[in-house]
């Protein structure tokens, strides 16, 4: 049968390509590409501290290795990761469309993306970057000595791959909906992409307007952060966090997205409180706005202001709940699955607890004094990052992978690396918080002997969370060899692109859907496939 | 819809003539009023880009409800810096 894998074998068939799956699995390579990338990094960040001694490498360069990992994680996997491919593959067709609204558009995104991405190469083969991934001025004006111009272009470039992606998303979703589909009908995944897509729309200017301000008081001396010329460095971080608080929501709404979809279609249950969920994303996307300051506690800024961010801060924490406890609640009296998705999903939902508890301990003004800088914050934004979007990408993958590839992954293995995952994670970041606690600063290669155990602790967790990550790039490849097809609809899940084959053909649906019933309408589902 | 081309000609050479106004207006010495001139042409010049360049005038409510929205948030971001620096 005709599908969008087997319509063409070119590369120019790829490279063309106007079709956003295939898009899809461009981004999903580029993506996995860095993901490795700052994982490399990581590791090499994570043996240095194996010992207290700053033996491994000298402090320059370590100050190169944790900057190149935050820029490759960061601005290269974690903020396109679920949007760019499973926001690709899937928005059109969880809304009964042929494409997204703009299809060139979308691969103009991705070349793009990839242009970002040859420039933060080239940065890091020149000798890479030792700011940070946060360019505080002056390390990246007045004090640079390494290859900041390059990487700055490479994020404002990545930045305008966010934008089209962003633009793109909120008008397919607002314009191609199939009939019937209405907003209080829509799948959750839709309503956080939406959200992000708004987020991304709205904030990623600001990001790329602050870089290009770098830029012009370098090389025209406009005063504009550096207090020599009559500028002011606080104005930076402003305007960064501006951009990079609602960045960090940009990484975990569609997580909480995913999420959504698994505990749903797991515990064969309509969401627990649909609009509530639904309306938190927007919530979230909204509120994430005002907090930026709590980045800034012990900068300088006004003690005032800093009052003002902390109560917006705490104020961020209900959407989020509401979340969590609505999941909660949909598990109760549900008919449970533990499949690999749902593992990933019911790890996230502990680990994002924490993650998101532990900011509202840094939202507190007195405690934030105490553990701002050290590896409590470490710790805090991995739980997020890590515990939490990074495993609803992987359930993600393995709960549409029948989808994009017509083929399932090998069960026990994906049960086995889910677990594998969550143990070496908690093992790598835990020990993280009490470094922090105890006052070990981040961003050192040496440290006082007595954090040497809890920092051997973490870079075993890091060598178990990494064999974890190893294992089902094998068993994903490997299934795409197995002769054994799978039906369209394994899961028993409700959702249009549950009705259309695996994979899908190149535009998608055979004839529009129409839709007449509310999503999660499980009564109405077919029996899963799989047992 | 289409602008009319004479109207497209007709708000560039507005722009033009703004964009000199705002520099004659730099050689005035006005005090504090220098900088809410600048900022009143240069607002100016925004609506006209926005509204003709953009067809701002000519979209469905919807468009504008995204346009105001962004203007809302440049409101945010210049309120809650400002929020810092004038309580310094
Ligand atoms: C939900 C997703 C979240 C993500 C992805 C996230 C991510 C991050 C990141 C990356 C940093 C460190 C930035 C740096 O200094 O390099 C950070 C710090 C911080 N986060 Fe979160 N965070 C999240 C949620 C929250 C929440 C819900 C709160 C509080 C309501 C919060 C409060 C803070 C605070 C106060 C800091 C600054 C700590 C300090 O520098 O002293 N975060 N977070
Ligand atoms: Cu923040």
């Amino acid at each position: 049968m005709k599908h969008y894998l087997n319509a063409g074998y070119s590369v120019g068939s790829w490279l063309l390509t106007r079709d956003h799956k295939r898009i899809a699995i461009l981004y999903l390579l580029s993506v996995t590409f860095f993901f490795f990338i700052g994982g490399a990094f990581a590791t090499l960040v994570r043996l240095e501290l194996m010992t207290p001694a700053g033996d491994l490498v000298i402090s320059e360069t370590y100050n190169k290795l944790f900057t190149m990992h935050g820029v490759a994680m960061i601005f290269f996997f974690l903020i396109p990761a679920i949007p760019t491919v499973i926001g690709n593959f899937l928005v059109p067709l969880m809304i009964g469309a042929r494409d997204l609204a703009f299809p060139r558009l979308n691969l103009a995104s991705w070349y793009l993306f990839t242009a970002a991405g040859l420039l933060a190469l080239g940065s890091i083969i020149f000798g890479g970057v030792d700011t940070g991934w946060t360019f505080y001025t002056p390390y990246s004006t007045t004090y640079a000595n390494t290859h900041v111009f390059l990487m700055a272009a490479a994020i404002f470039v990545a930045g305008f791959s966010s934008i089209l992606t962003g633009l793109n998303f909120v008008v397919t979703i607002h314009k191609m909906r199939a009939p019937g589909l209405t907003w209080s009908r829509l799948p959750l995944f839709i309503w956080s992409t939406y959200a992000t897509a708004l987020l991304f729309v709205i904030a990623t200017p600001v990001i790329g307007i602050t870089l290009a301000l770098i830029a012009i008081e370098r090389l025209l001396s406009v005063g504009i952060f550096d207090p020599a010329l009559g500028g002011d460095p606080l104005l930076f971080q402003h305007l960064f966090w501006f951009y990079s608080h609602p960045a960090v929501y940009i990484m975990v709404l569609p997580a909480l997205g995913v999420v959504s979809e698994l505990v749903a279609t797991f515990s064969r249950k309509r969401i627990f409180g649909y609009g509530f969920v639904a309306g938190s994303s927007l919530a979230i996307a909204i509120l994430g706005f005002l907090v930026w300051g709590h980045h800034m506690f012990v900068s300088g800024q006004s003690m005032y202001a800093g009052m003002i961010f902390s109560i917006l801060s705490f104020l961020v924490a209900i959407p989020s709940s509401i979340k969590v406890l609505n999941w909660t609640a949909t598990l109760y009296r549900g008919s449970i699955s533990l499949r690999t998705p749902m593992l990933y999903a019911i790890g996230f939902m502990g680990l994002f607890t924490i993650g998101g508890l532990t900011g509202l301990f840094l939202a507190t003004l007195g405690i934030d004094v105490h553990v701002t800088d050290t590896y409590f914050v470490v710790a805090h934004f991995h739980y997020i990052m890590v515990g939490g979007t990074v495993m609803a990408y992987m359930g993600a993958l393995h709960y549409w992978w029948p989808k994009m590839t017509g083929r399932s992954y090998p069960e026990a293995w994906g049960k086995l690396s889910a677990l594998i995952i969550f143990i070496g994670f908690n093992l790598t970041f835990f020990p993280q918080f009490i470094l922090g606690y105890l006052g070990m600063p981040r961003r050192y290669h040496a440290y006082p002997e007595e954090f040497q155990v809890l920092n051997v602790l973490s870079t075993a967790g890091a060598s178990i969370l990494g064999v974890g990550y190893i294992f089902p790039m094998f068993y994903f490849i490997g299934s795409l060899f197995a002769r054994k097809k799978i039906g369209d609809n394994p899961w028993g899940a409700t959702g249009l692109e549950w009705r259309t084959s695996s994979p899908p053909p190149e535009d998608n649906f055979r004839e529009t859907p129409v839709v007449t019933e509310e999503a999660y309408d499980f009564a109405k589902a077919e029996e899963p496939e799989l047992p | 819809m289409i602008v009319p081309r004479k109207l497209t000609a007709a708000v560039f050479v507005a722009l033009l003539a703004l964009t000199g106004s705002s520099v004659g207006a730099a050689y005035l010495d006005l005090g504090v009023f220098n900088t809410i001139l600048a900022l009143a042409i240069a607002g100016v010049k925004a609506s006209l880009v926005a509204l003709y360049f953009m067809h701002l005038r000519y979209s469905s409510k919807l468009v504008w409800l995204f346009a105001g929205g962004s203007f809302f948030w440049l409101g945010i971001l210049l309120a809650l810096t400002l929020n810092d620096y004038l309580t310094r």
